[in-house]
């Protein structure tokens, strides 16, 4: 078997310090997509006319389309015909492209988890005297928060593993080193199983960053204390009745 | 005071008006020296109109990402405007008073329905409106939790806080109403001292759906 594991250890100091700029480009774009996302969401959480309808063909064309074909769009296609396009770099046109194509996404995963706040929440904030600015912040945007993080971080994920794309705008992130290496030294299975760590890796960081979040939003929805208390009365009670072995389900 | 009827009836709805969650189609709402007239009421009125009152709800609404004490300080701090630490110090007096105290840091989760519909009582209570509206406070409740809550509105009655109950509870409202309403399809069909309507009623209606449920 012709199998050179220094080919990866070779391959491991170059991708190093490509990693910086799939880093940069994958942060950039994920917070530039989740403040367009929170802006379309309430637009379509509370259905602003006009804008209701925009955001709606946003939505559609960014998820209805392949990210690659945008970023060739963007890229390629825009500045033949816009002028003002001409200028920009690669990787403002990855950040562009990843961030519409994934605020789309995101957009839709924020409006579900407001929408799946309670309106007796809403109501209950306006009873004691809260402005409509004043529930959202405080009531409403906090616990759908909780909610969306699981899919905005699966979101993010994808986001991540998709900056690779932008090595066809010619980026150099990892993927494109990975690709130049693997071209001269002919180390294909070598170069695309080290760079394959290199997101594995990163997205571990993701999932750990979401186990964090969800421990520190459910918090207000742990019901340990009272949970073990009827869990003991419940078995003494089948214990007092002579059955045992009755476990409760987990 | 208390509101009775059958279900359908309006009495819900009548409450909401008050604290317009509900928007009135017509008419003028008055509460103390303020008036809203609904054909002429601007977004801001109604804000403000809504702090003359405030509400109890069947499924006691707490918010759920804040603590039974945090439940009861958050109106005083962002509404009220009070500052941070003596509206803490008013909160957990109340806690004390709806003798949940040592629950302050509890979540609504972890607190049983009556424990709850207590603190959503307490937060009510902290914002010392004019009236205090409760619909239908313990509907939802499992039938032993009832009288904690019960109890917690007849000493608040004994206070002499105006409160306007919804309930299905008649030996409740006949114990602490100065005045009962009889509600059936949107309209008041008597009104009337506890003894005049659940006692001895003179209509025909009242008298056959205080039968049916007793």
């Amino acid at each position: 078997m012709d199998f050179k594991v220094q080919a990866m250890t070779d391959l491991f100091p170059i991708l190093f310090k490509a990693v910086g700029m799939t880093l940069k480009l994958s942060f950039s774009s994920a917070l530039a997509a989740l403040v367009l996302a929170v802006a379309i969401a309430l637009i379509r959480h509370f259905k602003i006319k006009f804008l209701y309808g925009i955001t709606g063909i946003y939505i559609s064309f960014f998820r209805g389309t392949p990210l690659l074909v945008q970023l060739f769009l963007l890229y390629y296609g825009l500045p033949q015909v816009f002028p003002v396009f001409i200028n920009i770099t690669a990787f403002g046109a990855a950040v562009l492209g990843l961030s519409l194509h994934f605020s789309a996404y995101m957009a839709e995963t924020i409006r579900g988890a407001l929408a799946s706040v309670d309106k007796g929440q809403t109501e209950a904030g306006l009873s004691v005297g809260m402005t409509n600015l004043q529930v959202m912040k405080r009531i409403v945007i906090p616990q759908a928060i909780r909610v969306a993080v699981p899919s905005l971080v699966n979101t993010s994920i994808d986001m991540l593993k998709s900056s690779s794309l932008a090595f066809t705008l010619g980026l150099a992130e990892i993927m494109a080193k990975t690709q130049l290496e693997a071209a001269s030294s002919y180390r294909f299975l070598e170069s695309y199983l080290t760079v394959s760590i290199f997101y594995w890796v990163m997205v571990a960081v993701l999932e750990r960053v979401q186990r964090y979040l969800e421990k520190r939003l459910g918090r207000a929805y742990e019901q340990r204390s009272r949970d073990v208390k009827s869990r003991g009365i419940i078995q003494r009670f089948w214990r007092d009745k002579g059955i045992k072995g009755y476990k409760l389900p987990a | 005071m208390s509101i009775i009827g059958p279900s359908g009836s309006g009495k819900s709805t009548f409450l909401r008006c008050l604290n317009y969650l509900e928007e009135p189609t017509r008419g003028r709402v008055t509460i103390g020296d303020t008036v809203v007239d609904t054909s002429s009421v601007h977004r801001k009125e109604v804000v403000k109109f809504r702090r003359k009152s405030s509400m109890i709800f069947q499924s006691y609404n707490l918010f759920k990402n804040k603590t039974a004490l945090e439940n009861i300080a958050e109106a005083l701090i962002v509404v009220r405007k009070i500052d941070g630490k003596q509206a803490v110090e008013r909160a957990g007096k109340i806690m004390k008073k709806i003798g949940l105290e040592g629950k302050e840091d509890s979540y609504p989760t972890q607190l049983s329905g009556g424990q709850q519909q207590r603190v959503g009582i307490g937060r009510a209570m902290a914002l010392e409106t004019d009236v205090i509206l409760f619909d239908e406070p313990t509907s939802a409740l499992d039938p032993e939790l009832v009288g904690e809550v019960l109890e917690l509105i007849k000493s608040l009655a004994e206070e002499g806080r105006s409160m306007i109950i919804v309930t299905h509870e008649m030996k409740f409202a006949r114990e602490v109403s100065d005045r009962v309403v009889f509600m059936e399809d949107g309209i008041i069909l008597a009104e009337g001292t506890p003894e005049e309507i659940l006692v001895s009623p003179k209509n025909k209606r009242i008298e056959a759906f205080l039968g049916k449920i007793s």
